[in-house]
């Protein structure tokens, strides 16, 4: 059984680099387009088998556990269902000339290279393996960014480049210094970078110097995340690359950080001499929420205000896992999954919207839900969802948040929700605007790929209205184990 | 051996730290470059020091790596764009050079204060190479923000990068780390130079971050 489950995590690595190779060499687009699919499906598929198999000891390199499975599930099902949307909206780009066929390869090259560093970030059992495809994922986004080569693209690109890179090195710092704190306990080599190993033995490491060593990591993957005082890239790398970049950005990597910052999260709260991690993690949330809310009012790119609420969304998220416990660590569980299919949603609408309209500008799109009916009632729902309104998934898991919250830190818990209603009157106000009213701008009908955003729409629905037995008691085991 | 090996680790490391310090303050863009060639020599003597102290053969390899790539080859091509994009000019440092320099030197108090407070029981080679380590780390992050142009800025980079290689290098027997580090210090190195540089040149004429600046995404 256990070569089996070799072979899927193998799968789950290999497909993704084995296409882009692939996809690097092959012309023609519409052959790479759907090359690119079905690599992202079989990836999938390979991610949903690993759901089945027996685990075996974890290895040197490699780990799958309760934690990660959640993530490479969901991280592997985004991705597939992107490079679905990804297709219509290259030909697209093709037609208009904004990408040629040569970048068009580099594109899907990347695409699969880009899902090959987070699926390897998320199985890495290694943190120095984690740190460096977590770096991959970076620089292949940074490339993505620019891909347009417009002014803007490339002050996206160079500024993403520089805080990814300065966040990254206070990662690798972080990680030095874990390693360091395991030196006296576990000896030289391999074993002291290995997470297991760590996890086991942790307890005996110096406190002072772990302490520090998140400091670092925090800071640095924290960059990744998007919290607040490290989120100056986020907005503009999500408004100036393509859409289908904005959507594995918003909806994946910044899930991928998360997960690192979880991994360190869990060692420092099994070692009794160390802080907690917890109130760092609930203040950098609550600041990000709380600055986000305020930003999303200012915004006059229809993307940037997406990218906006996305910081708002990882400040929920970082909240939940920072207050910790059973029930927060569920709502922290749910709130991601929900927020990654809600965004990514919402990124599929809006890259068909700025397509069709030719613009970015919300004042210059009114009147969607009248012109372009499936798309605009898609970002309508899309929207609600994202704002926190029932019956969606989304306000299941912020209810969860805000009353787990009040059962132990009432105080904790209003500025929760006052950035959680700024966040949502600025959404409402938005919205009002591009859906309803008189519509502007082009009115031709749009090619559009409807099916992945009403699967992702369709599934944050029945989350919200019924979650089942066992995907509930499935996350119920992750959050037990996060502590 | 025990004495003389603490010695010069602790020598070279600190040499490191000063050649930083001689960075923040160069005004011209082919003495940064020059001074950043001295910045890699002196890591790759120090990689090379630890190689011995430590008996690990494979971090020569990091040393020669260092030699090559950073303190060779980089600033070679670096020269080369300069020369071709004609921006052989003065640097505009954000902030005056004697301001940079005092918070210089805060960073470094800080950092030696913090690392050395907390690693109290690790090993003293280690633990002050960590804290130099770091100073040389937070050096890099103070060039890249006093400067506004894009060379310097991946100088400041890539000083920052070195600071990790050492203090990758201090922790013993660290495995795999230091290999992979320095491929992706070239990797980087090659994206900004290749792609960048030249994509900026391209759109701007210039390689000046301010005049990136003007065309915000968003006007209001």
């Amino acid at each position: 059984m256990s070569g089996l489950f070799g072979d899927a995590v193998a799968a789950v690595l290999l497909i993704p680099m084995a296409a882009a190779c692939l996809l690097a060499l092959l012309p023609g687009y519409r052959l790479s387009a759907r090359l690119n699919v079905l690599a992202a499906l079989l990836t999938f598929l390979a991610a949903v088998s690993l759901l089945f198999i027996d685990r075996p000891e974890p290895g040197r390199y490699l780990l799958v556990d309760d934690l990660n499975i959640v993530f490479i599930v969901l991280n592997t099902f985004v991705g597939f269902t992107t490079s679905v949307f990804s297709a219509t909206y290259i030909a697209h780009e093709l037609e208009t000339g904004r990408l040629t066929p040569i970048y068009l390869r580099f594109y899907h090259a990347m695409y699969q290279v880009l899902m090959f560093g987070m699926n390897l970030a998320l199985l890495a059992n290694n943190i120095g393996l984690m740190w460096v495809a977590i770096e991959l994922a970076t620089l292949t986004t940074v490339l993505m960014v620019g891909i347009y080569r417009t002014h803007e693209a490339l002050e996206a690109a160079w500024k993403y480049f520089i805080l990814g890179s300065v966040g990254i090195a206070l990662a690798l710092f972080g990680t030095i210094l874990v390693y360091m704190a395991a030196l006296p306990v576990i000896g030289e080599g391999l074993e002291a970078m290995i997470w297991t190993v760590l996890i086991e033995r942790v307890a005996a490491f110096d406190p002072a110097l772990l302490n520090v060593a998140f400091v670092f990591l925090l800071l640095g993957y924290g960059t990744k995340v998007g919290l607040a005082p490290l989120h100056a890239w986020l907005p503009d790398a999500h408004a100036e690359g393509p859409t289908p970049i904005s959507a594995v950005l918003s909806g994946l990597l910044l899930n991928v950080a998360l997960y690192a910052v979880l991994r360190f999260k869990l060692l420092l709260a099994a070692n009794p001499g160390a802080i907690a991690p917890g109130p760092l993690m609930v203040t950098m949330g609550l600041t990000s929420l709380v600055f986000a809310g305020f930003m999303l009012y200012r915004r006059r790119d229809i993307k940037r205000m997406f990218a906006y609420s996305s910081i708002e969304h990882m400040g929920i998220i970082a909240f939940a896992f920072g207050m910790g416990g059973p029930l927060a660590n569920f709502a922290g569980l749910l709130h991601m999954t929900m927020h990654s299919l809600t965004k990514s949603a919402i990124f599929f609408a809006v890259g068909h919207i700025a397509q069709v309209k030719g613009t970015q500008k919300i004042a210059e799109i009114r009147g969607l839900t009248a012109s372009h009916p499936w798309l605009g009632w898609s970002l309508v729902v899309g929207v609600v969802a994202i704002a926190g309104l029932p019956p969606m998934g989304i306000f299941m898991s912020e209810f969860l948040v805000v009353s787990s919250t009040f059962a132990r830190e009432p105080l904790l818990a209003i500025p929760l929700v006052f950035g959680l209603l700024v966040a949502f009157g600025a959404l409402m106000l938005r919205l009002s605007g591009l859906a309803f009213g008189e519509p502007t701008g082009s009115t031709a009908p749009v090619e559009a790929s409807y099916l992945p955003m009403f699967t992702h729409l369709a599934l944050v629905l029945a989350a919200g209205v019924y979650l089942p037995a066992p995907i509930v008691a499935w996350f119920q085991q992750v959050a037990a184990a996060l502590g | 051996m025990g004495s003389l090996a603490f010695d010069v680790a602790h020598l070279l490391a600190g040499g490191l730290v000063l050649v930083s310090f001689m960075l923040l303050y160069q005004d011209r863009l082919y003495a940064l470059l020059n001074i950043f060639a001295l910045h890699a020599f002196v890591l790759a003597l120090s990689v090379a020091w630890q190689a011995l102290v430590q008996d690990a053969p494979h971090l020569y390899v990091t040393a020669v790596i260092a030699l090559v790539f950073k303190a060779i080859a980089i600033p070679l091509v670096l020269h080369r764009i300069i020369q071709r994009l004609g921006i052989h000019r003065e640097i505009e440092a954000v902030v005056g050079v004697g301001l940079t320099m005092i918070a210089g030197i805060g960073l470094v108090a800080l950092s030696i204060v913090v690392m050395l407070r907390v690693t109290a029981e690790a090993d003293p080679l280690a633990r002050e190479d960590l804290a130099l380590a770091l100073s040389v780390v937070l050096l890099g992050l103070l060039m890249m923000v006093t400067r506004r142009n894009a060379v310097s800025q991946v100088v400041g980079f890539m000083s920052l990068e070195n600071g990790l290689v050492l203090a990758a290098t201090g922790a013993k027997g660290m495995p795999l780390v230091v290999e992979i580090s320095v491929a992706f210090s070239i990797l980087i190195a090659f994206i900004v130079i290749g792609i960048f540089l030249f994509r900026i040149r391209e759109r701007f004429d210039t390689v000046d971050i301010q005049a990136l600046d003007r065309f915000r995404g968003e006007r209001r």
